[in-house]
């Protein structure tokens, strides 16, 4: 809770440091055409004739009452808001982490049982290629394949709302709209988890304990994956709750680019119209978010390895 | 049966003058009931209701929902709306419309003057931008019945000044809706109320808009379309995309990027055309800061306008949809257009030979001396513009640094700490100077007042011209008052507008009956259909 304090605090102090405010952008946005006492009028309404630390000190006292506040750009309070992008972010994030885990931890073991042959040359040439390239440029070119020409997927947004859809006809229509999203933001990943998976296969794979697998006459699938498998997951696992946070931040590129209603295109709209209760409520969720993830991360460690549950005992 | 034959010759006036536009082949076409159209949506407002703000990214959604007095018709011209006529008496200080009868809200309640009244007073005079001004002297509006309001003024308001400027400025919302509450919070300002032919169904923020026919619209079996959908897109690339994918019919306001214009122009199920935006004329503008000794020189001012060639820059970079400016008042303006007035060609030798005269002999280097500019961050014509001045200036030995912020640093730091040398941007021409181009040069302006005389620059005459024009009742003794403000700002050049650019829509060529007046982005739509 404290390190909580502090980066809301930070970010609150940050964003005072860009030049302008929300009132400006509002202007912006008008066009102009405000006389001197528009601008000071709309600064009451916002709160922004108060000194920074009032402000600050305002902010912190209502949101120990749990109280993120009122949205400048939306009108309506930063929870609310918040909520109702949460649904696309999550379902964006989920698909694309078990995308990358899946897909990557079988690429990964393939690569590492053909080590240095042919498959393991064209999975690790793939997953540079996937790393290397900008995911807004993957997003622009599957959409003018999949979209434009084949005229498969559709090119953007979360579902067809013209059309009306209930039930699980609506369902499976999000699911296409979610196909490319999740491919684009899940590929850079899904490069990184197969050269986790492919290294820290071969890493195990010289254990003592794989060879006495052998040794007791078991079946190779057996040994791979009761005994290997499940020892070379623990830094994937690692990995899935260091990444839950970026993907949040990280979708920005991916949300814009498939114009989805996520997170991270509210927070950067937050932050270009200096909505400095969407922007901390948005830290404020995304820090719960990671948590809660890590925590998850936490408990599987405990199942995989049995070590770390009962007190570090070796 | 008027209004028929009004939208008859409405349609058939834009067709003539389009007779090489292949709408001319659907003339006999019956329009078609029924569709959905689908809206290219950039960047969310934070108000959706256009009596509050007057900006083309509300007009795009509440233009359908709420309607103005008074519209443009295919020509330009005022044309009846919710107003049906009008008329000022001699001393311009009174001015009377008659309101339609038989017109209900969307919520079934009855449109009567106090409506007007209502809207007059408490929002185009208090709240709306750029209402304020040409509201200022607004005293009354009176309501001897429920269909006429009399508009009181404490000094003469040109009828014409008022006709032009009420398509934007004029939208009505319903009192019953506002009256006793606070204006600025009432949620019907992103759930909009109105008269016009879509009524507001659902807003989801990030994601889209919803608008449906309104069965009790006032026009007769009006409109065609079913649904309007407005869609958030904010990345141009995608939303060129979803232009072709056929999931947007309308890309407005030039929301794509240039390459993407020449591309699905040449694409034969696309019209990329800047027809239907004629009341939305721009330039591109090149501001000076006084407070900088050096730019404070005329030499100097003028020098830096003629180091830049605009047609090369507009070739090479702007394309087809932009052309050579020659002032405040753009071409596109036949009312108040001056012609001959003083210009800044191309001319790099003369550029050198005024710097030298200046006093600014060049450096180590070849350096005269160095220049900060901020350029806006809307649009991509600003990015290249920018970089085309910081080269072009390079040339004549002006070293320019650019500083690039977002909207609300831009604002801030040229319009309120004027913390710049060279700043440039769009300046958008409202149909009358009066409206949003004077100001520009009016000294006086509050500081911190974005677009407007920042510069530090006063002129006691150009504020004198620019008074005499904003209350002159006659029309053309106002077109020369205005030829003469011209003259001056072209003369003294606190600012230079080099560049003239109307915005360009992206649309479906199954859409019929589009792009029929000057301002149909922002209009209600409600004569637009669909063919199959």
């Amino acid at each position: 809770m404290p390190t909580l304090l502090i980066i809301l605090a930070a970010m609150f102090l940050l964003l005072q440091l860009a030049p302008g405010d929300t009132v400006d952008a509002l202007i912006a946005q008008m066009g102009g055409g405000g006389d001197a006492k528009l601008a000071e009028e709309l600064r009451r309404f916002y709160g922004l004739d108060l000194s920074i630390p009032a402000q600050l000190g305002n902010y912190v006292w209502r949101l120990i009452r749990f109280d993120l506040g009122f949205s400048a750009i939306y009108g309506k309070p930063v929870a609310t808001v918040i909520f109702e992008r949460l649904p696309a972010t999550l379902a964006l994030m989920t698909a694309a982490l078990s995308f990358a885990f899946s897909v990557g931890l079988v690429l990964g073991v393939i690569a590492a049982k053909r080590v240095n042959g042919w498959p393991d040359t064209v999975i690790s040439t793939l997953g540079l290629i996937f790393y290397a390239t900008p995911s807004f440029w993957f997003g622009l070119m599957a959409i003018v394949l999949f979209s434009v020409h084949l005229q498969w997927l559709p090119a953007g947004g979360f579902e067809d709302v013209a059309a009306g859809l209930t039930g699980f006809a609506r369902l499976r229509d999000i699911a296409a709209h979610l196909v490319l999203p999740t491919l684009t933001l899940g590929l850079i990943f899904l490069a990184i988890y197969l050269r986790i998976m492919r290294a820290s296969m071969l890493e195990v794979l010289t254990l003592d304990f794989v060879r006495t697998a052998r040794a007791k006459g078991l079946d190779e699938t057996r040994v791979m994956v009761r005994h290997v498998l499940r020892n070379a997951m623990l830094p994937m696992v690692t990995l899935i709750g260091l990444q839950a946070g970026t993907m949040l931040g990280g979708s920005v590129v991916v949300e814009s680019v498939f114009s989805l209603p996520g997170l991270g295109r509210l927070a950067y709209e937050a932050v270009v119209q200096r909505d400095l209760n969407t922007l901390l409520g948005i830290v404020f969720v995304s820090a719960l978010l990671v948590i809660a993830v890590n925590f998850l991360v936490d408990l599987l460690y405990a199942r995989l390895d049995p070590r770390i549950g009962n007190g570090g005992a070796p | 049966m008027e209004m028929n034959r009004r939208a008859l010759l409405l349609t058939s006036a834009a067709l003539a003058a389009n007779v090489v536009a292949p709408e001319a082949a659907f003339a006999q076409e019956q329009p078609r009931r029924g569709g959905i159209m689908t809206v290219h949506f950039p960047t969310e407002q934070r108000i959706l209701n256009p009596s509050l703000q007057a900006s083309t990214g509300v007009y795009i959604v509440g233009g359908k929902i709420q309607e103005p007095l008074v519209d443009l018709d295919a020509a330009g011209n005022p044309a009846p709306c919710l107003a049906e006529s009008w008329e000022a008496t001699p001393d311009g200080k009174t001015i009377t419309f008659k309101l339609r009868q038989g017109v209900t809200w969307h919520d079934g309640r009855p449109f009567t003057s106090a409506d007007v009244q209502f809207t007059a007073m408490e929002m185009w005079k208090k709240i709306l931008n750029y209402g304020t001004t040409l509201q200022l002297f607004l005293e009354a509006v009176d309501t001897p019945d429920a269909h006429t309001a009399i508009f009181r003024y404490s000094r003469p308001m040109p009828l014409n000044l008022l006709l032009r400027a009420l398509p934007d400025l004029g939208y009505v919302s319903a009192k019953h809706i506002y009256e006793g509450t606070d204006i600025r919070q009432n949620p019907a300002n992103t759930a909009p109320m109105g008269t016009g032919p879509f009524r507001f169904v659902q807003y989801e923020r990030g994601q889209f808009i919803i608008a449906d026919r309104n069965p009790n619209y006032w026009r007769n079996n009006m409109p065609y379309l079913d649904r309007v959908v407005w869609r958030v897109v904010s990345d141009r690339s995608a939303a060129a995309a979803q232009m072709e994918s056929g999931q947007l019919l309308f890309s407005p306001f030039s929301a794509l990027s240039i390459a993407d214009f020449t591309r699905l122009g040449r694409d034969p199920r696309f019209e990329v055309t800047t027809r239907g935006n004629e009341g939305n004329a721009r330039t591109n503008t090149l501001e000076f800061n006084f407070r900088n000794p050096i730019l404070a020189d005329i030499r100097v001012r003028r020098a830096i306008a003629h180091a830049l060639d605009i047609p090369f820059f507009i070739e090479n970079f702007l394309g087809p949809f932009a052309k050579v400016g020659t002032g405040p008042i753009p071409t596109t303006s036949p009312d108040f257009y001056p012609a001959n007035m003083p210009q800044y060609p191309f001319n790099r030798a003369q550029a050198n030979r005024m710097l030298d005269e200046a006093g600014h002999r060049r450096g180590a280097g070849g350096v005269r001396f160095n220049l900060r500019l901020n350029p806006a961050p809307w649009g991509e014509d600003i990015a290249l513009w920018s970089t085309f001045i910081q080269q072009s200036l390079n040339e004549v030995g002006i070293r320019v640094e650019i500083v690039r912020l977002d909207a609300a640093g831009f604002l801030r730091t040229v319009y309120n700490d004027w913390n710049f040398d060279l700043a440039t941007g769009w300046h958008q021409y409202r149909n009358d100077p009066a409206v949003s181009t004077t100001v520009w040069y009016r000294s006086g302006q509050p500081r911190g007042a974005p677009w407007t005389n920042q510069w530090g620059w006063t002129d006691a005459e150009t504020d004198q011209v620019i008074d005499a024009a904003a209350t002159e009742l006659d029309t053309a003794r106002r077109k020369a008052l205005y030829a003469d403000f011209v003259r001056r700002a072209n003369t003294e050049l606190p600012l230079w507008m080099p560049i003239e650019q109307i915005f360009v829509s992206v649309i479906n060529r199954r859409l019929r009956n589009h792009s029929n007046t000057p301002r149909w982005a922002s209009s209600s739509w409600h004569d637009l259909w669909l063919a199959s």
